[in-house]
């Protein structure tokens, strides 16, 4: 499989305070990488810095082997599709007005979306299952519909690489899992994928592979049933985590327990 | 509405007169004689037809700023003069009547200091390090309240018989003396400033989303929103040099195009444009001929403008939620 993102030795500070260091993993095309660990741990930061929306102090970013430092941010959008956490739009555009936005990257300053674009924004919503949606306003949405229109959003990039910024976030329970089995459809069809989560059991659901982001550091990157064990889940959060094999469902489960 | 309007205000001139005059004047031009000068050609070709073609310019100027700065300020409630452009330009005006009482000089200065305001505004933004653009937004208010101040200081020095009225009229808001020379000057920063703004309007809307996601989608954020402060407050600060300090208008003909054809800023600026335009007709049609002594538009701007505002809010249709 092809090396798509390789991360070296990143870091990022907010004026002399280090928010993680010395970070380091790549990734093939087709995997899911789930990012773990605490609130403010900077999970986002690090998401942001991939995406060269934040600078990093030190440490490069490449892409398909290109460093993403010297690429420019056009070059970088065609190749990495970022989904915010939340986002907070002030003017209800339509579904398919707002996914086509997506294509900014491949359409020339003074123009706007064309035929083509519109396919393929068409097609990004039919790709997360929504493509009913389009007429309708964002304001009009439910949360877990507007997670999957931002993900629409990043796949009229046509990226290589999406970046999820806890995208399971805020949605009730049939919503998170309709939103993982979009991420492994994507990844199925090829597309890398880095993904920050709140919840230790999607990473047997979805990862490849986990690391875990704490006390400034990137821990154990490694296969998922490596990262998400109970001693280092427990020490990343420090509250008591049990990690059990469930036999009739063949799949391990990450629960907590409380004193 | 152009034709219609031409006819509209105190001395009536009935169409056949015009047409007639038409006439003559095809036939004085193909047989190379002078062109017969009546009281009905002036009063339509040099006295109204300027004026409404000003009203339009100022009325789609302010409309396609209001619009502009609306979206890179994600904010339904901002107004063309955001960034202290109308009060900087009203001082301008003061100078300009103070020292030189001067048609051209006081355009000249009213256009320098709308866009100096600009200026100040974004400097300041830059020397504090804002991020997004709250910081802006600040700056904005402190550059429009040091200049209001200059303002008054202004008046307060000027010769309360024959300055005072001028400055207060002024600032009041005027189509009344505009000839065709004014029209042909401030033309040029307005067309610039409005086909750029125009070619842009598609990443306006990528702008409006925030410049985290604007960034992930290859914009680059601060050089774009530069621009297109830029040109909006060009186009500000040109309308204001003629027309004095008109409010209402760059906030409600955005609201009004928003309900008719949605936030998408591909068919929103263009419609802004056009009702802008429209809107500033109508008002301008009213101020002369409602009363016998014109009004001034800004008075009539506020009062047509607030109203359908508060209209617009109690239907809840404001095309941003």
């Amino acid at each position: 499989m092809e090396l798509i993102l390789e991360v070296d030795s990143l870091s990022y500070s907010y004026g002399k305070e280090n928010v993680f260091e010395n970070v380091s993993f790549s990734l093939r095309s087709g995997e899911v990488m789930c990012i773990l660990g605490p609130n403010g741990s900077g999970k986002s930061t690090l998401i942001k810095c991939i995406a060269g929306i934040f600078k990093p102090a030190t440490g490069s970013v490449h892409i398909m082997g290109e460093n993403t430092a010297s690429l420019g941010a056009g070059k970088i959008a065609r190749r990495i599709g970022y989904v915010p956490q939340q986002n907070e739009v002030v003017f209800p555009f339509t579904v398919l007005d707002f996914v086509v936005m997506g294509r900014t990257p491949h359409i020339s300053i003074f123009a706007s979306p064309g035929a083509k674009d519109m396919k393929i924004a068409r097609e990004s919503l039919e790709m997360v299952g929504i493509g009913d949606l389009a007429e309708r306003t964002l304001g009009s949405l439910s949360g877990g519909q507007r997670q999957m229109v931002l993900i629409a959003r990043a796949l009229a990039q046509e990226p290589t690489l999406l970046l999820l910024d806890e995208p399971t976030a805020h949605l009730d329970f049939g919503n998170q899992v309709l939103v993982l089995e979009a991420v492994q459809k994507l990844a199925s069809s090829g597309i890398s994928i880095v993904m920050n989560t709140h919840m230790p059991d999607h990473a047997f659901l979805v990862g490849s592979r986990a690391a875990a982001l704490c006390n400034r550091r990137l821990l154990a990157v490694d296969e998922v049933a490596a990262v998400v064990n109970s001693e280092i889940m427990s020490s990343v959060y420090g509250v008591n985590v049990a990690v059990r094999e469930i036999e009739d469902i063949k799949r391990k489960v990450c629960v907590a327990m409380l004193k | 509405m152009l034709i219609v309007s031409l006819f509209m205000g105190r001395y009536q001139v009935p169409v056949s007169v015009l047409i007639d005059d038409i006439m003559n004047t095809i036939t004085a031009l193909s047989f190379g004689t002078a062109i017969p000068a009546s009281t009905h050609h002036t009063v339509l070709f040099s006295v109204r037809l300027p004026r409404i073609l000003a009203a339009m310019l100022v009325g789609c100027a302010l409309s396609v700023a209001g619009v502009s700065f609306q979206g890179v300020f994600r904010n339904p409630l901002v107004s063309p003069y955001i960034l202290g452009v109308g009060s900087g330009a009203g001082f301008g005006a003061c100078l300009g009547i103070l020292l030189f009482d001067n048609h051209i000089m006081i355009q000249l200065l009213a256009f320098i200091f709308g866009l100096l305001a600009m200026f100040a505004a974004i400097s300041m933004d830059k020397a504090s390090k804002g991020t997004g653009t709250l910081v802006l937004v600040l700056s904005g208010i402190i550059v429009s309240s040091i200049f209001t101040a200059l303002i008054s200081l202004a008046k307060y020095a000027a010769d309360p018989y024959d300055e005072l009225p001028e400055i207060v009229f002024w600032l009041m808001g005027s189509l009344s003396s505009i000839r065709y020379s004014d029209l042909i000057w401030i033309t040029v920063p307005m067309f610039i400033g409005m086909l750029v703004l125009f070619l842009l309007r598609w990443r306006i809307n990528i702008l409006s989303l925030g410049d985290e996601e604007a960034r992930s989608l290859g914009v680059n954020v601060d050089k774009m929103r530069l621009i297109i402060i830029i040109c909006a407050t060009l186009v500000t600060s040109a309308a204001v040099s003629i027309s004095g300090v008109i409010g209402w208008v760059g906030l409600v003909v955005p609201h009004i195009s928003r309900m008719i054809v949605g936030p998408n800023y591909n068919r929103l600026l263009p419609m802004s444009m056009v009702c802008g335009a429209s809107f500033m007709l109508l008002v301008d049609d009213l101020a002369r001929t409602v009363s016998v002594t014109e009004i001034p538009l800004g008075i009539i701007t506020s009062l047509v403008g607030a109203p359908i505002f508060a209209y617009l809010i109690k239907r809840g249709r404001m095309g941003w939620n």
